[in-house]
């Protein structure tokens, strides 16, 4: 059960680096150019949405095993 | 499941320690008159709130009944979900048809000879359980979600029909939320050319999410109950994306599975299990992604609510009311994000599978 937890905490650890770097870079390439902000935000929620659903198989797994 | 539980248990656990040394001395009074009292149990008390249901529970003790409808050995069973009085523990015996039934835990099995269920080692019914059909608590959300989807697109396509100009009243609000979906979701991702035959899906499936998704967030009825937190909703969406994708997939989108270009021929050994693989995974994580957000944010906020009943005082109130009302906010954009996503994703697969070439 506390080894579950353990995943799951990693598994948070992970995808909150992930989106993280994600999220610093796309704002940094909007203040480069802000006419590009929609198609980067578009690219971030679809790169933030991959991150995401890898972390939440790691709960998942998490749920069921513990 | 049951890491659920008991993550749960260890946070109630946690609060409890933490209640006992810093409001000891209310403790203390509350035990000495009564060391029998029944413990609250959050976990119990979440897992049956975002959990399916044969009663719509409105307040109290007041519930609606729903229709129970039963594929059974004999054919055919219906009656209200009001014969089982509220029970759940497989004590109240319905007799229809010369069977007997009980319900455990939401499930509906036959009872024994005795009318009684058997249980095995792990405690778990061992009894066989009719095939069930009912309306239940999901079930009566998504007529109502779609009851009401229909209320709002039918007038809203009718108003286009009579007059042509700018859109009028409901038609003029929904018609920035249709365009949203077209022209940021649909024409960048599946193209100017071929967007218009998946429009419908897409809309649909953005709209369903959305309002599955906000109706769980209203905390009465005929709402409360949340589409989107079962995992066969959100995997019969993932299915249709997945039937879409797969059928409407050109030379160039199983070229790229079954003879991916540029990759040497020994290496297809490895690339074609992975690239068929790869078209199960998409869907699989659309349903879990959608699945896990909304029961994740369920969870949250009835573990605030619970705090107080942890730690038997209101005083802790003020502190779990503004948490769970910065996570009622934050789901609110959850709700409307998770549909974006899945949309989104959705015609990015078909996309994939449509696109001419590179």
């Amino acid at each position: 059960m506390i080894l579950a937890g353990i995943g799951a905490g990693l598994a948070a650890i992970a995808a909150g680096i992930g989106i993280g770097k994600i999220g610093g870079s796309a704002m940094d390439a909007i203040a480069r150019q802000p006419e590009a902000a929609s198609k980067i935000q578009t690219a971030m929620i679809i790169a933030a949405a991959l991150i995401e659903g890898v972390a939440l198989f790691a709960v998942v797994v998490a749920l069921m095993k513990g | 499941m049951s890491i659920a539980r008991e993550s749960v248990k260890f946070i109630a656990f946690l609060t409890l320690l933490f209640s006992i040394s810093v409001f000891s001395q209310e403790h203390h009074n509350n035990h000495s008159e009564d060391g029998s009292e029944e413990a609250f149990d959050p976990t119990e008390v979440i897992m049956h709130h975002i959990s399916d249901s044969h009663d719509f529970h409105i307040a109290g003790n007041l519930s609606l009944p729903l229709p129970v409808i039963l594929w059974t050995d004999n054919g055919l069973v219906t009656f209200m979900s009001s014969e089982f009085h509220h029970d759940e523990a497989g004590e109240v015996v319905v007799d229809k048809k010369g069977m007997k039934f009980v319900r455990y835990h939401d499930e509906i099995y036959y009872a024994g000879a005795n009318g009684a269920l058997d249980f095995d080692a792990e405690h778990h019914p061992a009894n066989d359980r009719p095939l069930n059909f009912s309306i239940t608590k999901n079930v009566f959300t998504l007529f109502l979600a779609a009851a009401l989807m229909l209320l709002i697109f039918i007038p809203v396509a009718r108003s286009y029909k009579k007059h042509q100009g700018a859109p009028r009243g409901l038609a003029g609000f929904m018609e920035p939320l249709i365009l949203f979906v077209r022209n940021e979701i649909a024409i960048p991702n599946i193209g100017k050319k071929k967007y218009e035959r998946y429009m419908p899906y897409l809309l649909t499936v953005f709209f369903l999410i959305w309002l599955g998704n906000l109706f769980g967030l209203i905390p009465f009825f005929p709402f409360s109950g949340t589409l989107t937190n079962d995992i066969v909703f959100t995997g019969v969406l993932a299915v249709i994306t997945f039937l879409i994708t797969t059928f409407s997939g050109n030379k160039q989108y199983w070229g790229h599975i079954f003879a991916t270009p540029g990759v040497p021929k020994p290496l297809l050994l490895i690339m074609i299990p992975v690239e068929v693989l790869g078209m199960f995974t998409k869907p699989f994580a659309l349903m879990v992604r959608l699945f896990a957000n909304i029961t994740a944010g369920h969870i949250v906020i009835l573990s605030l609510f619970s705090l107080i009943f942890i730690f038997k005082t209101a005083a802790v109130a003020p502190v779990s009311i503004a948490f769970a009302l910065f996570m009622f906010v934050l789901e609110l954009l959850v709700a409307a994000l998770q549909a974006y996503v899945f949309t989104l994703l959705s015609a990015l697969f078909i996309g994939q599978a449509v696109e001419d070439h590179h």
